[in-house]
């Protein structure tokens, strides 16, 4: 447990020296700061848009870090040192992912708090919308991990993720927009459910995806 | 510094293949390594040397025969797989700490490949040469029985290649059993030669 904290460490550190917590929350809050200008002043239209945009936002700052979370290990032979010392490609994307929920989810979920005043979401709907991006970020960090490392090496590797990405978020992406709406039935337990799916299964997904770049 | 290990290390290739795609970069392959053996593989580029370093290193599965490995296991390749932000020094102590080593072990290394002066420099401003020694420093501070050097002696000057030498001659002498793939012969008595053709046989 010990050796798999330190190796989550490297990865908050890396995410730290590289960009990779800054430039998602820059992005998330340029979009939040953006997106008034475009629809004007209504508050009314502001509040009941501004959710569903955050979470688009959200999704698409997900893309940002694919490239940097697999491929410069691959090519430092850090990968191939783990799998020498015994680390199982799953247990490597474990590490990740979990390096990804924290250098990732929680910045962007902090960023939230200052996205939702800038774009003037209601009381009632912000705390919602910290939920609902909390629940998803476990699928969200272990679709990132996975599609990184299937991408790891391809050309245009980012653009590549992010096609990849989005179609495998929608349904993150419509049960997260749907707890913001008047009537959100069962969204919050649907997310909770699509999450827990993709990142119990991600891992599997990405381990196989380092085992094949390997060989 | 001595090799850890509850009992000897050894290699057995018995007659061992390997396909990477469509392609068989290595056939027949037959090897009887054990402790305090210095077995150097030699060929032509692309006879498949690395392969069959990387095959021993358990990272590429063999398409048929048998491969016992019994030891811990450490590589020097062409991929430093140290961070180039972080200084020589805590680069290796992270990878001394996945091995169960002491930062004693990583002074050691060091002083080994006479790093210990750069030890707070980044690696990414080491020179070729020096970014070689600290990867077989690595390799040194690992506390690996089988030890697998990739091309060790490039880049290296006579002063580092004579440090190298006298690592692995220590590593033999602890028990440790070392293969190396280079093209020139080392300066040291090798116990076996395994000699690879272009087609990736044993000549």
């Amino acid at each position: 447990m010990r050796h798999f904290l330190t190796l989550v460490r490297r990865e908050i550190r890396l995410a730290l020296t590289g960009g990779g917590i800054w430039l998602p929350v820059i992005f998330y809050l340029a979009v939040a700061t953006l997106f008034p200008f475009v629809t004007g002043p209504d508050k009314m239209l502001l509040a009941r848009t501004g959710g569903g945009i955050l979470w688009i936002a959200a999704l698409l700052s997900t893309i940002l870090p694919i490239e940097r979370l697999i491929l410069p290990d691959r090519q430092s032979g850090m990968l191939d040192q783990l799998a020498i010392r015994g680390w199982s490609e799953e247990v490597v994307a474990t590490v990740k992912i979990v390096g990804q929920l924290v250098a990732f989810a929680m910045p962007l979920l902090l960023a939230s708090i200052i996205a939702s005043a800038l774009i003037g979401l209601p009381e009632t709907k912000v705390l919602t919308l910290l939920t609902g991006l909390a629940i998803a970020m476990p699928a969200l960090s272990g679709l990132s991990v996975t599609i990184s490392a299937l991408t790891a090496g391809l050309n245009g590797a980012s653009a590549l993720g992010g096609l990849l990405l989005v179609p495998l978020a929608v349904p993150i992406l419509i049960f997260g927009a749907g707890t913001l709406s008047d009537t959100p039935g069962n969204a919050m337990q649907l997310l909770a459910a699509t999450s827990i799916v993709i990142a119990v299964l991600s891992p599997f997904a990405a381990g196989a995806a380092l085992r094949a770049g390997r060989s | 510094m001595t090799a850890r290990q509850a009992y000897a290390p050894f290699i057995r290739l018995e007659n061992v293949a390997i396909n990477r795609g469509n392609r068989r970069v290595l056939s027949g392959m037959m090897l009887d390594a054990n402790a305090g053996d210095l077995i150097w593989v030699r060929g032509a580029n692309g006879c498949g040397k690395s392969t069959l370093l990387r095959t021993i290193a358990g990272l590429l599965d063999i398409t048929s025969g048998r491969a016992e490995v019994e030891g811990r296991v450490a590589l020097s390749d062409e991929n430093l797989a140290l961070e180039p932000n972080m200084t020589v020094g805590h680069a290796l102590k992270f990878w001394a700490d996945l091995d169960g080593g002491t930062p004693a072990d990583c002074d050691s290394a060091l002083s080994e490949m006479d790093l210990l002066s750069l030890c707070d420099v980044p690696v990414r401003y080491l020179s070729t040469g020096q970014k070689k020694r600290a990867g077989l420093a690595r390799v040194l501070s690992s506390n690996a029985a089988i030890w697998l050097l990739d091309e060790p002696y490039n880049g290296l000057d006579s002063a580092s290649s004579a440090h190298l030498d006298r690592a692995i001659l220590r590593h033999l002498a602890a028990g440790g059993l070392t293969l190396l793939a280079a093209h020139q012969s080392p300066s040291i008595n090798i116990t076996q030669s395994l000699l690879l053709d272009s087609s990736g046989q044993m000549a």
